[in-house]
């Protein structure tokens, strides 16, 4: 056996084996990251970022030494605190944080990985189900935005911390230049100190708006409006959820009082039915909807711009949680997440969610799953973990590392007693746990808490319901494959697609560089619309989270122990997301 | 208006330097993304979509839609939004 990192020539200090692989750098994964090295844990974390924070604690770029990055963020100072740790981790040599990895797919490598996908979809995960000792993963990544290297790195346990990505919805004029996701405005800014324009109409639904709103006004560009599709009356149905967060109604007062200072106009139960424009987008046409969420006729008019930043939610990144089999659930918005229970453990041994993965709802949220995932992860390793923490440790059989080293001492911050019990005596809930500590009793709560109020933004924020009354003939619903609208309505109709699988094969939609990603949504509702049935069914695993060169793929990838071959020639371009798997698994 | 995103985070960015977009220079900031310069200049378009020949530039933002494709240094493919060009690059955008 090879180490898998002399694979790739890579000599810095990366072990080949860990307790725990993080997936993503975002709150969920840097909390958990913290707090299970805080318990004595090996940890590794794959992040595509080059700084620790995700897509909602995006840093400027170091070079453009930003003395107030604060002014652009929401909970500074927690994020402060926590990368304070997770830096002295690093140095320290506790946690690996791998920046700029691209995480493609999670391999099974334990001897039950055989049948273990059997347990896939097993929507509610119980105690039968939790990770033994014996779990295995192989993680792989390729290094760089189109990078041709490939890395992957071994771990007993893997968190799902993922994120989000944000929803869309199809209309007139929206593959124009200058109409980007409100999100993407805010990482460019946030990371590069840039707007996508000088007059910037913000448009969609839910509670990313009115930061983006704000922080685009902070930095200068002029909103002439944001275009909110939601009632805010039906906030008043919720009224103990939302006085149970006092926080969190601070934070939307807090941009609410920006909008004000910068003048910037709200239109609750408007939509943005086109945008206009050449070879960009020159104005948009927004419209008061009824109740049925329908346009009204005549109630349009026009707002010049030359930038739209527009999003109707978040989705979570399920790519490679679904590769894995792990269950999913519905949200109230519609969107689809992992099923997690109370320990944040996903249907598969072995493998951990935190996050918007597990339910759309906030950096503060996923701090706390975070956090309490690695609690149970901490409680489910063997005592602290495997003995590939000794520095300089060689490769150590399965049999050595079944011999848990005692971690005494390594507990740091959060002693044993704030553990979740063991996973023998752990029932479905972290609260049920044979010694709940304190701390974990305090997470449980402020999750729940937090959790409720997830959901009424997200009964707040739904779809608008006849967003698709809006869509002409022409207009693109996939933009990869420029798929338009009468394309799958013709699937559905004329050729009797039934479902969003059977509309791509007819259609090309969801077929290209994005799979999926952008028009997703749309497909399905317009699916559901058409032949009257469900909207939206389950995503549909796909076996590459994000394009992978093909000579990453010929390296043997899912054979993490072959010989070293060395790196291979970069491809002229990258294999397309939808590359068929070269080899299966080796069992 | 207030001032502008370098205003309001206090920055101090190392040295400005040149990147060639179609043989024209294009002025960039150390650390940026390749969409946030080209954004900075004012450029908006850089992809022709295949079937309709439609101009596209970024939209997601973040690596997850690959509309912003665009050629650096002869690589193909890459995604703008993500790649943080260095001095004396060659960006072509019709590739």
């Amino acid at each position: 056996m090879t180490d898998v990192n002399d694979v790739n020539d890579l000599n810095d200090g990366v072990r080949d084996r860990y307790d725990l692989a993080v997936i993503g750098a975002g709150p969920a994964g840097f909390a958990a990251a913290v707090t299970a090295a805080d318990a004595g844990l090996a940890v590794v974390i794959l992040d595509a970022g080059r700084a620790a924070g995700g897509q909602f604690y995006r840093q400027p770029a170091a070079a453009l030494r930003a003395a107030r990055p604060d002014r652009l963020h929401h909970g500074w100072r927690a994020y402060t605190a926590w990368t304070g740790r997770l830096a002295a981790h690093v140095a320290a040599g506790t946690i690996n944080h791998l920046t700029d990895h691209h995480v493609w797919t999670v391999e099974r490598l334990d001897a039950d990985a055989a049948d273990g996908r059997g347990l896939a979809g097993a929507g509610s995960a119980t105690a039968e189900t939790a990770a033994s000792p014996g779990t295995l993963f192989a993680v792989h990544a390729v290094i760089g935005a189109g990078g041709a290297t490939g890395r992957a790195v071994q771990a007993s346990a893997v968190l799902l911390a993922t994120g989000a990505y944000e929803r869309q919805l199809p209309f007139p004029g929206w593959t124009l230049p200058g109409v980007v996701t409100a999100g993407g405005a805010q990482a460019q800014l946030k990371d590069s100190l840039v707007v996508p324009g000088r007059r910037v109409v913000v448009a969609g639904t839910g509670p990313l708006l009115l930061s983006v709103a704000a922080s685009l006004a902070l930095a200068g560009a002029k909103v002439p409006a944001v275009v909110e599709a939601a009632d805010p009356l039906r906030y008043a149905r919720h009224a103990k959820a939302l006085a149970l967060n006092p926080g969190k109604l601070i934070e939307g007062a807090g941009y609410a009082a920006t909008l004000v200072r910068h003048g910037i106009p709200v239109r609750p139960r408007h939509v943005v039915v086109a945008a206009h424009g050449e070879r960009r987008v020159e104005a948009v046409s927004i419209a008061r909807t009824d109740r049925a969420g329908r346009p009204v006729p005549g109630r349009e008019r026009m707002i010049t711009c030359d930038a739209l930043a527009v999003g109707y939610g978040l989705d979570a990144q399920l790519e490679i949680a679904l590769e894995l089999g792990c269950g999913t659930r519905r949200e109230p918005d519609g969107g689809w997440v992992l099923t997690v229970d109370a320990q944040q453990r996903t249907g598969v041994p072995g493998v951990w969610a935190a996050g918007e993965t597990t339910g759309v709802g906030g950096a503060q949220l996923a701090l706390i799953e975070g956090e309490l995932a690695a609690h149970s992860i901490a409680a489910t390793l063997p005592a602290g973990g495997f003995a590939v923490r000794a520095a300089g440790a060689s490769r150590p059989g399965r049999a050595m590392s079944q011999t848990a080293q005692p971690s005494a001492g390594d507990g740091g911050e959060t002693g044993s007693a704030d553990r979740v019990g063991p996973v023998a005596a752990a029932g479905r809930s972290v609260g049920s746990a044979a010694r709940p500590g304190r701390k974990v009793a305090k997470l449980v709560r402020r999750r729940a808490r937090l959790r409720a109020f997830a959901d009424v933004l997200q009964q707040v924020h739904t779809l608008p319901e006849r967003w698709s009354d809006n869509l002409r003939a022409d207009t693109a619903v996939c933009r990869c494959e420029e798929v338009p609208y009468a394309a799958v309505r013709d699937a559905v109709t004329d050729l009797g697609a039934t479902d969003s699988r059977s509309v791509k094969l007819l259609t090309r939609a969801g077929m290209g560089w994005c799979q999926g990603r952008m028009c997703g949504t749309a497909v399905q509702c317009l699916v559901g619309e058409l032949t009257g049935g469900e909207a939206k069914a389950a995503p549909a695993a796909r076996p590459l989270a994000c394009p992978v060169p093909l000579g990453v793929l010929a390296e043997g990838a899912f054979a993490p122990a072959a010989p070293a071959s060395g790196t291979s020639p970069a491809p002229a371009a990258a294999a397309p997301p939808h590359a068929e798997r070269p080899a299966d698994p080796p069992d | 208006m207030t001032g502008t995103p370098r205003d309001l985070v206090a920055a101090r960015p190392g040295p400005e330097f040149t990147v060639r977009v179609d043989g024209r220079p294009v002025p960039a900031l150390p650390g940026q993304t390749l969409a946030a310069v080209l954004w900075a200049a004012g450029i908006t378009a850089w992809r022709t979509s295949r079937v309709t020949g439609e101009p596209r530039g970024a939209f997601c933002g973040i690596g997850a839609c690959f509309d912003c494709l665009i050629t650096v240094n002869g690589v193909r493919d890459q995604r703008a939004c993500l790649v943080r060009p260095e001095p004396g690059d060659e960006v072509r955008t019709r590739d």
